[in-house]
C-alpha cells in the first residue's frame, strides 16, 4: 500500500500569537515554525503502517514557501521515503490545497492519503474532506484507530458523543485526530539519512491549478480580553461570590 | 435568497446546535429551509417545522442516509444546492465531516466555524485557537458555512412549516457504517450546558475523576468536561474534551479543576460567563482568565465545595 501524507508548516503550537497592530494578520516574523501537530500524527501513522509491513512507500507533500522543505525533511527523518514541495509564497486556501493534492494523488496513485484533521493556524478542518470529494474517494475523518481489513480500511472516528467505526473502500482519505498515536522524535542517524532522501520541487502552475484565494481578509483583531479576576481565600468565600453572581 | 440548514439529530431528537444554526441562517437572510436526513427523520422533521422563521422542512429517509455518512450526504445535498445561495451546518463533528465535501463539489471555499455575520458575504471566525479573530469576505457565489453554536442563541419555537419528502440518493457508497460506541450519560450535553465542571491531569485516575468531579457536577446539574491530558490518560472519555480540538463551550459557569490553562484548552472555554479555577499552582495560566481563583489542593477543596453548594 502506498501512502501519501500532506504536511503543513505552521506556527509552533507553543507560541502565543500576536495580532499585528495594523490588523492585517498575525506576526509571523521570527517566530518558531513547526510541522502541524496533526501532520506529525499522520506521518507517524504512515511509518507504523510501513513498519507493520502494510505500507510500502510513504510520500510526503507540502505546499508552502522554500522553508516548508524543512517540514518535509522532518517527515523524512521520521521515516517517510521521499518528498514533494509545491513551492509558493502565496497564501493557499484549503480548497486550493485540496486541488493540488488531488493532482498529486492522480500522479502518485496512493492507496491512502493521511491528512491532519486541522491546521492549527487557520483552524479550517476542511482539506482532507475536500480532497476526498474531489477524488470521489471515501473518507474517515478524525481517526482514533486505523486498521487494514482485507481490501478495505476500518477507521474508528472520534465523534461528538463517542466513537464511530466506518469501513472504507480503498483508495481513501483519512484525517487523523490527536489520540491516534504518539509521534516519535527522529533519531540523529535518521536525521542524517533524511538529508539524502529525494525532494522534488514543483510550482503550483505545473499542476494547472488556480490557487487564487476566494476569501479576502478584511481584518484580523485580538479576541476580546477577559477582565482580570480575583483570587478568593477559601471555599466559603468562593461560594458566597458565586451566590452573589447568581451562578449557583 | 434561500438558505439550506442541515439539521443534526441524535436518537430522534433535534440537536440544540441546529436551533443555533437556524438563528445564524436567519441573520444571513432570505428563506430558510431545514433538511432533516437519516434515521428517525420522520420523528425529527415535525420538531424542526416548529422553529420560528423556517419556510419548509425537507425530509430524506433511506438506508443510504441512515448514519448521515459524508459521502451519502454529499450526494443528497449537492444537487439540492441549485436552489440555494448558502448551506449552513453546525460546527460539530457531523457538520465538519460533511460541509467540506459539499464545498469542494460546488467549488466553493468553505467558511469554518463562524462566530459572526457582517453581511451576506462577510463573516467573522476565530483562527489560531481563538487567539485572533478574522473578518473575511467571500467571493464565491454560494456559501458553505459551519456555525459555532456558542456564538448564536437558539431560535424560538413557534413556527409551523410544511414538511416535504425528498428522495434519498441511491447507494451503495464507498464508505459503510459499521458500529458506534456512544457514551451514555444523564448529565446535560456538554456543548449546550449552562454549567460545566471540568477536570484535568491532576485528577490522577479515572476513579478519582469520577469520585471528585462527578458529585460536584451532579450537585450543580452541570455537564462534565476534561482537558486533553485527562482524556489522553484515560481518566475521561474523548467526548469530554474541551478545547481547540475538542468541544467549544460557553456556559454561564465553568469550573476548571486541576487544569493548567494551556492555550488549546482556553480556546474551548474562555467565552464562558463566569470561570472558576481551582489549582494548587498560583502561577497556573488558568488564573489569568478566571473570575474566581482558588489556590490549593483540589482533593480538599472540591469535596468541600460540593458540600457547600
Ligand atoms: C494540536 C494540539 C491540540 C490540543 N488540543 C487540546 C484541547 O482541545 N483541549 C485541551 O485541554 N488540551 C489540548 N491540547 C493539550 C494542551 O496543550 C495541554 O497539554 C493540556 O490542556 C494540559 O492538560 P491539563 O491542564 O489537564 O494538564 P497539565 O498541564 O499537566 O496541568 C495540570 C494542572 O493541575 C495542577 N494540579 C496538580 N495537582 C493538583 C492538585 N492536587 N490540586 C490542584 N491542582 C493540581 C497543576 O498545578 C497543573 O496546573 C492540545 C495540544 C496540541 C498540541
Ligand atoms: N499548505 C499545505 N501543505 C500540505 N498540507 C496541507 C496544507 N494545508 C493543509 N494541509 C493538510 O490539511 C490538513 C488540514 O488543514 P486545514 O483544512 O487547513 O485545517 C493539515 O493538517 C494538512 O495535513
Amino acid at each position: 500500500m502506498k501512502v501519501l501524507v500532506p504536511v503543513k508548516r505552521v506556527i509552533d503550537y507553543n507560541v502565543k500569537v500576536r495580532v499585528k497592530p495594523d490588523q492585517t494578520g498575525v506576526d509571523l516574523a521570527n517566530v518558531k515554525m513547526s510541522m502541524n501537530p496533526f501532520d506529525e500524527i499522520s506521518v507517524e501513522e504512515a511509518v507504523r503502517l510501513k513498519e507493520a509491513g502494510v505500507a510500502t512507500e510513504i510520500v510526503v507533500v507540502s505546499i508552502g514557501p522554500q522553508q516548508a522543505q524543512e517540514t518535509i525533511r522532518t517527515a523524512l527523518a521520521m521515516g517517510a521515503d521521499r518528498g514533494i514541495l509545491i513551492k509558493t509564497d502565496a497564501t493557499v486556501e484549503p480548497l486550493a490545497v485540496a486541488k493540488l493534492l488531488a493532482r498529486v494523488a492522480e500522479e502518485e496513485k496512493p492507496d491512502l492519503v493521511l491528512v491532519g484533521k486541522q491546521a492549527i493556524d487557520d483552524d479550517s478542518n476542511q482539506t482532507g474532506q475536500m480532497l476526498a470529494a474531489l477524488l470521489d474517494w471515501p473518507q474517515g475523518t478524525f481517526a482514533y484507530k486505523v486498521e487494514k481489513d482485507g481490501d478495505a480500511l476500518k477507521v474508528t472516528r472520534e465523534v461528538d458523543g463517542g466513537l464511530q467505526t466506518v469501513k472504507l473502500t480503498l483508495p481513501a482519505v483519512v484525517t487523523v485526530d490527536l489520540r491516534l498515536n504518539e509521534p516519535r522524535y527522529a533519531s540523529l542517524p535518521n536525521i542524517m539519512k533524511a538529508k539524502k532522501k529525494p525532494i522534488d520541487e514543483k510550482a503550483p502552475d505545473a499542476y494547472g491549478v488556480d490557487i487564487s484565494p476566494r476569501l479576502t481578509v478584511v481584518k484580523v483583531t485580538e479576541p476580546p480580553a477577559r477582565s482580570g479576576g480575583i483570587k478568593v481565600e477559601d471555599v466559603a468565600a468562593l461560594v458566597s461570590k458565586l451566590k452573589t453572581a447568581g451562578a449557583v | 435568497m434561500a438558505v439550506l440548514v442541515i439539521a443534526e439529530h441524535h436518537h430522534g431528537a433535534l440537536s440544540d446546535a441546529t436551533h443555533k444554526v437556524v438563528t445564524a441562517a436567519l441573520k444571513f437572510g432570505g428563506d430558510v429551509d431545514v433538511l432533516v436526513a437519516g434515521e428517525n427523520a420522520g420523528t425529527v422533521a415535525p420538531e424542526a417545522a416548529k422553529i420560528t422563521g423556517v419556510r419548509k422542512v425537507l425530509k430524506a429517509e433511506g438506508e443510504s442516509l441512515r448514519k448521515q455518512t459524508a459521502e451519502a450526504m454529499e450526494a443528497l445535498v449537492v444537487p439540492m444546492m441549485a436552489g440555494y445561495d448558502a448551506v449552513f451546518l453546525a460546527a460539530t463533528t457531523t457538520g465538519k465531516n460533511i460541509a467540506p465535501r459539499i464545498a469542494a463539489k460546488l467549488d466553493v471555499m468553505q467558511l469554518s466555524e463562524i462566530i459572526g455575520i457582517e453581511d451576506a458575504s462577510t463573516f467573522v471566525r476565530p483562527i489560531y485557537a481563538g487567539n485572533a479573530i478574522q473578518t473575511v469576505k467571500s467571493s464565491d457565489a454560494k456559501k458553505v458555512i459551519t456555525v459555532r453554536g456558542t456564538a448564536f442563541g437558539a431560535a424560538e419555537m413557534g413556527g409551523s412549516a410544511s414538511v416535504e419528502d425528498v428522495a434519498a440518493p441511491a447507494g451503495p457508497f464507498k464508505s459503510e457504517f459499521v458500529s458506534e460506541e456512544m457514551v451514555k450519560s444523564d448529565r446535560p450535553e456538554l456543548a449546550g450546558a449552562k454549567r460545566v465542571v471540568s477536570g484535568g491531569r491532576a485528577l490522577g485516575s479515572s476513579e478519582k475523576f469520577q469520585e471528585v468531579i462527578f458529585p460536584l457536577a451532579d450537585k450543580l446539574g452541570a455537564a462534565v468536561g476534561a482537558s486533553r491530558a485527562a482524556v489522553d490518560a484515560g481518566y475521561a472519555p474523548n467526548d469530554y474534551q474541551v478545547g481547540q480540538t475538542g468541544k467549544i463551550v460557553a456556559p454561564e459557569l465553568y469550573i476548571a479543576i486541576g487544569i493548567s490553562g494551556a492555550i488549546q484548552h482556553l480556546a474551548g472555554m474562555k467565552d464562558s460567563k463566569i470561570i472558576v479555577a481551582i489549582n494548587k499552582d498560583e502561577e497556573a495560566p488558568i488564573f489569568q482568565v478566571a473570575d474566581y481563583g482558588l489556590v490549593g489542593d483540589l482533593f480538599n477543596i472540591v469535596p468541600e465545595l460540593t458540600k457547600s453548594v
